[in-house]
């Protein structure tokens, strides 16, 4: 890489970190086009400690602050907001070096949140700060350097030639490094050529891997931040942090951690081979499963089993993945999920003959750009996740929307000459592959259109192509402009609310219900699903308020969780629930109890809905949910278990004699919308929100998020006619 | 090391000589070889130099020296102790009293315990290929 001019640095105190916070946030500001760039160290304080703990909540307080009611994802003042939490950079328990971005996305249009592993948060930390902002736009392409070890923050103007994310990553490693061991002490933020126009372009996050001696990729894929960080003209951020403790963080009771860490090592060494396979395989392990319960995504969710997906079995997958190396992807990960494909030669596109190393596919991405495609072919899978990554493309709006690009095809909904030549039919890999490389470069309005995800794309064909938009709606599995997940979930009335009454659309990290509602039974009534949908989504965003991943939570378990616990109290792991909160009050000094877990979660859930109010949506309207959710569309889906769906049908009392296929389609698809309805009131009512979907001032003032502009702002929106009678029981039976 | 459990008569000197060589106190807790009364019979604990550690480490901190001894290197470690959850004979230690190295540890072959043992329980012999 050539050398690259200086633009602007400062050099900043370096605030230590006690009892898990630094108490400083970075402000970095690129100005407008016109090099104002400027530097600011925050303070934190008590309150936003109390009220937002850290993570994603100090990224949506530090973005709120930041923009105007009416700035959109490509203004200057939209950030990005990086921060870890409390827990974040220690090194003795599993699942401690996440980071979390907040920005306002461009494909929803209201504030994202996305996560990824990778050293950058850890770093961050022990540079001296418990966020970072990036505002602004660049008047050229820069790469902004913090420099952790002699507490400079650095922008250059950048020379990389190649902005995707394998090539420039690598070359920011070696062009900051001293040598090849002082690589493990950077990491770098990307995206790739496909943010330049495509609004799903995620960002990478990088480590060095020492076994390997390579430089490895984690993705905050979902949302678009890598969309907003090209926006910006930021090529990549870079991070240096050569030295660090293991009590970097100057904890309370270290002992206690490493008591902690030591029992889930262990637990995690004699029982993944037996549970979650992760080490092995990875999170890929999910696709035989999913299979045999019905909600592998295959054709654009269309059906969920096949013969076919014994081609894509995780013993497939393990024969791939490299095996017996530290895979974790900040230290002390023993559960090692972050599985790699070594030695790969590469069939398609500019790379075709070079080997590259893949990380992943995780499960996802097997899913997405595998049985939704119509593809059960490991090897084509693993290609088109390096080269998602490497432009910077999500993998799973990617996967979602080519699946529902697919049906569109396959349906006549667009042609040929509308994709400029591609047979998009499910399971064509060569014009797939194609398709997706001319997705990240942009190459027609075609490609472009997809890139900017389905909501957009069919708004297109409709307009472009006349294809029929009230199809185009049915089919896509999108939500608030977010494309779903990898999950089949219709015939899980809880996940429909895990999916579609979610904050920021239809991403699997709020809650999956759909064994304990679909198989276990365990949520037989609205008011178990709304006590569920409650419980759920506040638990899991505890995790990213900490700076933490949630597999180390429940993909592994004790042996005998099971045995002790039953139902809904099993599910929470009680005894890693009991880590976790021996582990805050460890780090921090303050007790903390499952009640309050969940009081911290509920402030920031609660603010992030009343953000994106602020921002025009956050209410009812946006909570859709399309057939494809809730249903089969087509009589093929019903004529795949004929049996099964006819004896869903007659559950609602319906005599089926004689019906043809698709009235039975229609009639079941009504009977769903309305248990839909119903069940949205009823987990409204539980959040204690109105019945418009937003929080009351009861509510707020009860978590202590009641602030003046918040107030004020719900006040404009609450009318008397959306609230719930005191006696009001919305959660029928 | 090698160890003939049935030699022992569980007098413990082994343990006091290690851990005051290696943290100048007598503490069965920081001691790296460990005597186990089981129900009949006695149990020495003491790490086999199999490498198992090596691979698990996510710095290289851990490599066999040329004497085919397993050594942590502190400078490098990141005090994680997944060495000490995936150690397959539960050898590789670590200390829980506060104030103590925050990284692991274990035996290293040094002699020290088996010098002390009285009835040769403890052998510190040389392996040919213990390199590889």
């Amino acid at each position: 890489m050539k050398e690259m001019k200086l633009l602007t640095e400062w050099a900043y105190e370096p605030s230590k970190i006690h009892h898990g916070y630094s108490r400083k946030t970075l402000y970095v500001g690129l100005g407008n086009k016109d090099q104002k760039y400027s530097f600011a160290q925050k303070d934190v304080s008590d309150d936003m400690i109390d009220k937002f703990t850290g993570g994603r909540g100090f990224g949506l307080k530090l973005l709120w602050d930041a923009v105007k009611d009416t700035t959109k994802w490509n203004d200057p003042e939209n950030e990005i907001v990086i921060a870890g939490g409390p827990f974040c950079g220690i090194t003795q328990y599993p699942g401690t070096g996440k980071c979390y971005s907040v920005f306002l996305s461009p494909e929803t249009k209201q504030t994202y949140n996305s996560n990824a592993g990778g050293y950058f948060a850890p770093f961050l930390k022990f540079a001296g700060f418990d966020a970072m902002e990036l505002q602004g736009i660049a008047d050229r392409p820069v790469v902004i350097f913090i420099d952790g070890d002699n507490n400079r923050i650095q922008i250059f103007e950048s020379t990389a030639e190649d902005i995707n994310a394998y090539a420039v990553s690598e070359e920011l490693h070696a062009y900051f490094a001293k040598d090849e061991a002082d690589k493990r002490t950077i990491s770098v933020v990307t995206s790739g050529e496909a943010a330049r126009t495509a609004w799903i372009a995620g960002m990478n996050f990088s480590f060095y891997d020492v076994h390997r001696k390579a430089v490895r990729l984690k993705q905050a894929g979902r949302g678009g931040g890598g969309t907003v960080l090209y926006h910006k003209n930021v090529v990549a951020l870079v991070i240096k942090r050569t030295h660090f403790t293991s009590n970097e963080n100057d904890v309370v009771d270290l002992e206690t951690i490493r008591k902690a860490g030591v029992s889930i090592h262990k637990r995690i060494h004699d029982q993944d081979d037996y549970q979650s396979k992760m080490r092995t395989v990875g999170t890929a392990h999910l696709d035989e499963i999913m299979n045999d319960y019905h909600l592998l995504p295959i054709h654009n969710y269309k059906f969920g089993n096949s013969p076919e997906a014994v081609k894509i079995r995780s013993d497939e997958y393990k024969k791939l993945f490299t095996q017996g190396t530290a895979d974790g992807c900040w230290y002390g990960c023993s559960l090692a999920c972050a599985k790699a494909v070594d030695h790969f030669v590469l069939q398609y596109g500019p790379w075709k003959g070079r080997e590259v190393i893949v990380d992943g596919p995780e499960y996802e991405t097997a899913a997405g750009l595998g049985p939704n495609i119509g593809i059960f072919d490991p090897r084509w899978t693993i290609e088109a996740n390096f080269y998602a990554d490497h432009y910077g493309l999500d993998t799973i709006s990617l996967g979602t929307g080519t699946a529902w690009l697919c049906e569109c095809y396959e349906l006549g909904l667009i042609n040929k000459e509308n994709t400029c030549g591609l047979d998009l039919s499910f399971g064509n890999k060569d014009d797939i592959m194609e398709h997706i490389q001319r997705v990240a470069r942009g190459a027609n309005d075609f490609s472009i259109a997809c890139g900017k995800g389905v909501e957009y794309a069919r708004e297109y064909f409709a307009e472009h192509y006349g294809s029929d938009l009230e199809t185009m709606k049915k089919i896509g599995m999108v939500c608030q402009g977010l494309e779903a997940s990898e999950y089949r979930c219709q015939e899980s009335m809880a996940q429909w609310g895990g999916y579609f009454l979610t904050l920021k659309g239809p991403q699997h990290d709020e809650a999956w219900l759909i064994f304990m509602d679909m198989v276990n039974k365990q949520l037989p009534t609205n008011k178990d699903k709304a006590e569920a949908l409650f419980f759920f989504p506040n638990f899991r965003l505890w995790f990213s308020l900490q700076g933490l991943c949630k597999l180390p939570w429940n993909d592994i378990e004790p042996a005998d969780n099971g045995v002790r616990y039953k139902g809904l109290q099993a599910a929470k792991v009680p005894e890693h629930l009991g880590n976790y909160l021996n582990i805050f009050t460890a780090i921090t000094g303050k007790p903390l109890d499952e009640a309050g877990m969940i009081l911290q979660s509920e402030k920031v859930y609660n603010f992030e809905r009343v953000f994106n109010l602020r921002m025009g949506k956050g209410t009812s309207k946006y909570h859709v949910a399309p057939d494809r959710g809730l249903g089969p569309v087509f009589p093929d889906e019903w004529m795949a278990r004929p049996d099964y769906f006819d004896g869903k049908l007659k559950e609602f009392g319906v005599n089926i004699e004689g019906m043809s296929t698709k009235d039975k389609v229609a009639l079941l698809q009504k009977y769903r919308r309305a248990q839909w309805e119903e069940l949205k009131l009823a987990v409204y009512h539980r959040r204690g929100w109105n019945k418009n979907g937003i929080p009351t001032l009861a509510t707020v003032k009860r978590l202590g998020i009641d602030y003046p502009d918040v107030v004020a702002l719900l006040k404009k929106h609450l009318k008397p006619e959306d609230e719930f009678e005191p006696e009001e029981e919305p959660a029928k039976a | 090391m090698q160890v003939n459990a049935e030699k022992c008569v569980e007098c413990k000197q082994c343990m006091t000589a290690c851990s005051t060589a290696w943290f100048k106190e007598d503490s069965p807790e920081l001691s790296r070889v460990k005597i186990d009364v089981k129900a009949s019979y006695v149990n020495i604990n003491i790490c086999s130099q199999c490498g198992a550690c090596i691979g698990i480490c996510p710095t290289e901190a851990i490599h066999r020296d040329a004497n085919g001894v397993v050594q942590i290197d502190k400078s490098k470690c990141t005090s994680c102790l997944m060495c000490v959850g995936f150690c397959p004979q539960a050898s590789m230690l670590f200390s829980t009293q506060e104030g103590k190295q925050t990284e692991p540890f274990k035996c290293i072959a040094c002699g020290i315990c088996a010098r002390k043992c009285p009835t040769g329980a403890l052998q510190l012999i040389n392996v040919p290929d213990a390199k590889k």
